[in-house]
């Protein structure tokens, strides 16, 4: 009895936490005039938040939600007119361009990365190639310490993958026994763990843990992404409907302005710079 | 109206099987069912579809999680129900329904910065020449079915206690009255005897390993090659769709939606030869 009579207790108290918890979020979804979606490409995610919470500090009135999920689904979701930004790390296909306005807002350069113990420190992007397509296997090829090289990539339809294959592998397949990790995060765990590991992410998510590599002995910097000698980048675009319009549009001239490219130099390289 | 939910409930396993199906079955119709399923490249940027590496880095992976968590978790089944004095007990439970409890990318998380450097050190270390580069990573299934074979056992472990804790007393104590040892007693009555049970919960224990996808995703290594040993990298059905789902479009996407048909025809297949194993032996 005395047990029935608990959970019923905590039945109870379930069902009100459910109840605020619907309320709380009915008051919190604002009115969908001033409100902006945005959603695609993971790699393009952070920076959009950066640029949203600016854009909302000016704008008190306005909320963005920015949402991941992948340049395709991005592109769907635009389509369909359930985001009214998305999110595109690749270039569309000329089918999903179709009534779509699309705008670059930012260049970004794919680096190459390994481990920190690493003794490599530059690669061709010949070498990059054969590492990839399985033809070069140890490290000792390339000028580093004997040991197997452990190839990592990302699955097929990421956009920093179709940019990878584009730029390095041009037409050579990525051998079948790479180790494949769907975020970048998964990515740099594998390579910050093992001693023997390359993997390719994008410039503006590298951080202490992994050590970049040179490409042709040019290092990815804004500089030399600038003039053009790191040949390794690829361009970051929102899409919207046919025109952008009201909150969108103000979205997005922000971030094409002065003030927002500013934020964009942050960690990759300005459409003004190039 | 109690009826009503159970159909209800029926309803939603048919609406799911035949949506999946509708959306997997352009691509089915196009590649053909039994080239889709033998096939042994996996390459969506090309249009060529082939899922065989998966259907075994599947099984392996669950066979795998199996040999882990079956042998442990029966003994520890059989440690609660019969030897365990009751507040040990009560404690063991309670860290295996804890178990159950931890969400799955928290296992993976934990695969990731523990199981797979320490797999890799054992592949480096004791097997480093024999194996070629792309098992020397750790990701694979050996990491895979040792995450796995941790995650089915509260399933494992609660089920099969029921199953042993049922056994009339009667069976046990016939045993002992004939002079047999309480582990021979166990060993040759309370197991068979509970056989059918422990049966179950290692059928929902394999339900769990096969369906599994993130933690999977973060250990497995997710390459689309045929697995050699059990240090290679595979990728596995659920993992697939889980992996490749966000960015897919078109035939792609239709390819994933078709991969999941296979799934859900595996594991019927599975449960199918389960339950049947479980009914001989119950009849025996």
């Amino acid at each position: 009895m005395i047990s029935r009579l608990k959970r019923s207790v905590s039945v109870k108290i379930l069902f009100v936490i459910l109840v605020v918890a619907l309320l709380a979020g009915g008051c919190a979804s604002a009115d969908p005039e001033n409100t902006i979606n945005i959603s695609g490409s993971s790699s393009i995610q952070p920076l959009s938040e950066e640029l949203a919470n600016a854009f909302m500090e000016e704008n008190s009135e306005i909320t963005i939600n920015v949402a991941g999920g992948g340049s395709s689904a991005g592109i769907k979701a635009t389509r369909d007119g359930t985001s009214d930004i998305g999110a595109s790390s690749r270039e569309l296909e000329s089918d999903e361009r179709e009534g779509l306005t699309v705008i670059p807002i930012a260049i970004d350069g794919i680096t190459l990365v390994v481990n920190p113990e690493s003794q490599v420190d530059n690669l061709t992007l010949e070498q990059v190639r054969l590492i990839y397509s399985g033809q070069i296997t140890n490290w000792s090829e390339v000028g580093g310490k004997d040991g197997a090289i452990n190839t990592f990539t990302r699955e097929e339809g990421s956009g920093t993958r179709g940019a990878f294959e584009d730029l390095v592998m041009k037409g050579a397949k990525i051998s079948s026994k790479t180790g494949v990790q769907n975020t970048t995060g998964s990515l740099r765990t594998a390579v910050a763990g093992d001693p023997h590991a390359i993997a390719y992410i994008s410039l503006g998510n590298v951080n202490d843990s992994i050590k970049v590599l040179a490409v042709d002995g040019v290092m990815p910097e804004s500089e030399t992404i600038k003039n053009g000698s790191y040949k390794l980048t690829r361009s970051f675009f929102y899409l919207t409907g046919e025109q952008p319009r009201g909150n969108a549009r103000n979205f997005i001239d922000f971030v094409l302005s002065p003030d927002g490219q500013q934020i964009v130099r942050q960690n990759f390289i300005s459409i003004s710079d190039n | 109206m109690l009826l009503l939910f159970a159909l209800a409930s029926i309803l939603v396993v048919v609406l799911v099987g035949l949506f999946v199906f509708l959306q997997g079955y352009p691509l089915l119709a196009k590649t053909g069912f039994f080239t889709f399923l033998t096939g042994l490249e996996w390459l969506p940027g090309e249009g060529i579809f082939g899922i065989l590496p998966m259907v075994i880095g599947t099984l392996a992976v669950t066979l795998g999680a199996l040999i882990i968590g079956v042998p442990l978790g029966v003994t520890t089944a059989v440690f609660l129900a019969e030897y365990a004095p009751e507040r040990i007990a009560f404690w063991t439970r309670r860290a295996v329904e804890l178990l159950a409890g931890i969400p799955s990318v928290v296992y993976g998380l934990f695969g990731m910065t523990v199981i797979v450097p320490l797999v890799r050190h054992v592949a480096l270390n004791w097997f480093g020449d024999l194996l070629s580069p792309e098992m020397r990573t750790g990701y694979g299934i050996l990491a895979a079915s040792l995450v796995l074979g941790i995650m089915i056992l509260p399933t494992i472990v609660s089920i099969s206690e029921d199953a042993l804790r049922a056994v009339p007393k009667a069976y046990k104590e016939g045993s002992y009255a004939l002079g047999v040892h309480q582990w021979q007693t166990i060993w040759h009555n309370t197991l068979p005897a509970a056989g059918t049970g422990i049966m179950s919960s290692v059928i929902l224990g394999m339900g769990r390993a096969i369906g599994e996808t993130m933690a999977i995703l973060m250990v497995a290594g997710n390459a689309p090659a045929f697995p050699t040993s059990i240090f290679s990298p595979v990728r596995t059905l659920s993992g697939n769709i889980g992996l490749e789902m966000s960015y897919a479009s078109g035939e792609h996407a239709q390819a994933l939606f078709a991969t999941g048909v296979v799934l859900f025809i595996v594991i019927m297949i599975l449960n199918g030869l389960a339950l049947l194993i479980a009914r001989k032996g119950a009849n025996a």
